[in-house]
């Protein structure tokens, strides 16, 4: 056992060492090209505490209002979000009749009638959010040549790759925030300037958190005071990204309070059922040497 | 383990006028009461039960997912978000399948290392360990052709590269790939067939399975020793004792496989994938699930020509030559002594072994350049030289410790020496559990 500890302990000395080599290898190369960088994003989102984090993680409901508040006022002008119904917007505290008067507030194409023909009508329940362009060519057309991405899923479809030993640290503490993180880092970034020597291309604006380059089409999304909440929250571009990211989030992973409560008593069981199996283990094999 | 026939006569009426006609309970008796098995198995060989209940797992949590799904370009990836979203209980239905496919391939590499490790490939059991190794070849062919279906970014990307390597292939290449994928790119006919496909070939696994557990209940179990079973008091009977320790350790997979369903049942995806597919714009790194990554490393490591092998073809053959490799273990390694407990050398190699296919695994996930493509050069070169020169020669030069006579010898001399002795001078990996 010991010899196996040393061996294991040598090559994972080995291990570390070569992952610390090729890191080194890539920051040398990363300073010395400040202007021109090649890895992207230039910084690491930054990490929030996040109400649903953790395993007994729960969505803040007023919090969640905000942030479809200032998805509907600002995102909505150019993002979509198909895959989200009016009927869920229940999961965020709201009853049924401001449910459906909420989508009542939105027209939605319907047909064809009896006579063929599509027609327009007030929003129900059962629809989803319509989406700002009638396809994605209108969308890239409207948007320097850039499809605005929808964002149903976008808080699920981001997420930075954490680099070794952390993506191994966060197995253990549960780290699965990597989506709003970013969200939040990016719409945060645009006040932040170019380094010297930089060229943005024209058309885009540069944000160090964006994961695909200096810049991006999108320019700065919101300013201060751009919503009025009504819940005294402040109204601040950091407010605001952090209630707009929580709720991407929920629009992505609406079962999440679910799927943790669910776990808490799938876990509990299985270490109960456990222990009960090892007395019995113990016990079955008490008079047998193995 | 074959002991002549069986003695067995069920206790009620119904269940001899049942034997006498189909000898079913006798089977289920034999196969898994009365089954012996070494007594000195530890917790590594749990892991043969641990697969089996994840492959149940995976066929049925496959089935009431392919009742919500469908396998079209223009609604598949909708279909699975709407089971994600609407579909009572869908999101664990599918978060059980996506990670139980992860967890069952952690539990066929434990299962597949315990083997190396104990040298469980070895005559008798030659046989056993090929089925082992088509069964593996069947899940990622399954695994592969599973990621395929919602149809994400990475679902589409990861299949065009991967039917890409076929393309590698002298004068066939083309023709197969077009065969794969029903046209010239990756589309809706590829969608069908590998929907089809992947319906399909669990019951193919399930198949070999049975051949598999066939096999091994003819040789038996190898068991931490290496030694062959030479009499009763070597063993126990499968029930009670083997399967209320295989359940424990079921139990206690079953706690890993849930903190990962249940609290980061993304952690083992890619983002990417929850963007829709998207033939016209492709993703910056396509990288493959991480059960692949160690075989995707070694493809990637092949830069250079060999003659007339272009690196591509090299690539492409020394991937499909490393799992290759696992087919003729039982031929290369030339040591008579089984398990590594007894084989100093044989230990020290088997742990630089696994480490460099954990370093393989990250370098497949590192981008191919810089200084990550002499280190997986260099991983790829041990990984080869491991089963082509390292095991065939060790076997002939290295020198194993004194084995015991018997299973029974090994565990009373660990036994008696256990009390008195600092810990870890008995502490060996024959003896936990």
């Amino acid at each position: 056992m010991k010899k196996i500890l040393i061996s294991l302990a040598a090559a994972s000395a080995l291990l570390v060492g070569a992952a610390a080599y090729a890191e080194e290898a890539g920051k040398a190369g990363e300073a010395s090209h400040e202007a021109n960088p090649t890895h992207f994003p230039i910084h690491k989102p930054k990490e929030m505490s996040w109400s649903f984090a953790g395993p007994f993680g729960t969505y803040d409901k007023a919090q969640l209002q905000r942030g479809l508040k200032v998805y509907k006022e600002v995102c909505s002008a150019c993002h979509s979000m198909k895959l989200v119904a009016f009927r869920t917007l229940s999961d965020l505290g709201y009853s049924e009749a401001q449910v459906k008067a909420f989508a009542a507030g939105y027209t939605v194409q319907d047909g064809p009638n009896d006579a063929g023909e599509m027609f327009e009508r007030p929003g129900i329940a059962s629809d989803y959010f319509p989406s700002p362009y009638p396809n994605d060519q209108a969308a890239a057309a409207a948007n320097g040549g850039a499809v605005p991405p929808d964002m149903s899923l976008l808080a699920k479809a981001r997420g930075i790759e954490r680099g070794f030993p952390q993506f191994i640290i966060d197995i253990f503490t549960q780290y699965a925030e990597n989506g709003p993180d970013y969200i939040h880092s990016l719409l945060n970034g645009y006040d932040e300037q170019p380094p010297a020597g930089m060229t943005v291309p024209e058309g885009t604006h540069y944000n160090p958190y964006f994961n695909a380059g200096v810049s991006l089409k999108m320019p700065k999304p919101i300013s201060a005071d751009q919503v009025t909440y009504d819940d005294g929250a402040p109204q601040t571009v950091e407010q605001y990204s952090e209630d707009v990211s929580a709720f991407l989030m929920w629009a992505a992973e609406p079962h999440l309070e679910d799927r943790k409560k669910t776990g808490f008593r799938v876990v509990v069981f299985l270490l109960l059922f456990a222990v009960l199996m090892y007395l019995t283990k113990r016990k079955v094999w008490s008079n047998i040497a193995h | 383990m074959s002991e002549g026939h069986s003695t067995y006569t069920p206790k009620t009426g119904l269940g001899r006028w049942f034997d006498a006609r189909l000898p079913l309970p006798r089977l289920v008796y034999d196969s898994f009461i009365a089954y012996p098995v070494p007594r000195n198995l530890n917790y590594m060989w749990t892991f043969g039960g641990i697969l089996s209940i994840m492959l149940v797992s995976q066929i049925l949590t496959g089935i009431v997912l392919a009742m919500h799904y469908t396998s079209d370009t223009t609604l598949a990836f909708g279909s699975v978000e709407k089971i994600m979203r609407d579909v009572n209980q869908g999101w664990l239905l599918r978060y059980m399948h996506s990670n139980g496919a992860s967890f069952f391939f952690i539990a066929v590499y434990l299962h597949i290392f315990r083997g190396l490790y104990y040298g469980s490939y070895k005559a008798p059991r030659e046989l056993l360990w090929i089925l082992g190794c088509i069964i593996y070849l069947l899940m990622m062919a399954t695994g592969f052709m599973g990621y395929v279906l919602p149809w994400g970014q990475m679902s589409f990307w990861g299949a065009t590269v991967i039917t890409g390597f076929f393309t590698a292939i002298p004068v066939v290449g083309n023709w197969i790939q077009e065969l794969l994928l029903g046209g010239f790119a990756v589309d809706n006919p590829t969608l069908n067939r590998f929907f089809a496909l992947h319906y399909l070939l669990p019951f193919m696994i399930a198949g070999v399975v049975v051949l598999h557990i066939w096999a091994l209940h003819v040789t038996g179990q190898n068991n931490p020793t290496g030694i062959e079973v030479k009499s009763k008091t070597d063993t126990v009977a499968f029930t009670p004792y083997a399967t209320i320790k295989d359940a424990l350790g079921m139990v206690v997979f079953l706690l890993f496989f849930a903190y990962f369903i249940f609290y980061m049942p993304n952690y083992l995806g890619h983002p990417d994938n929850y963007t829709v597919a998207d033939p016209l714009k492709t993703p910056a790194h396509i990288v493959p699930e991480w059960y692949f990554l160690p075989f995707y490393a070694i493809l990637r490591a092949i830069t250079f020509n060999i003659g007339p092998i272009n690196s591509k073809l090299g690539g492409v053959i020394a991937m499909f030559g490393a799992i290759a490799m696992l087919f003729i273990v039982p031929w290369l390694d030339t040591s008579k002594v089984r398990s590594a407990v007894y084989r100093p050398w044989y230990k020290l190699f088997f742990w630089l072994f696994t480490i460099n296919a954990i370093l393989l695994g990250w370098l497949g996930s590192r981008p191919a350049e810089g200084s990550y493509v002499l280190m997986a050069q260099m991983a790829t070169l041990f990984y080869f030289a491991f089963f082509l020169v390292i095991l065939p020669v060790l076997g002939l030069i290295e020198t194993p410790r004194r084995l015991p006579n018997s299973i029974t010898e090994a565990v009373l001399e660990k036994n008696k020496g256990g009390s008195g002795h600092p810990a870890g001078a008995t502490a060996s990996p024959e003896t936990k559990g």
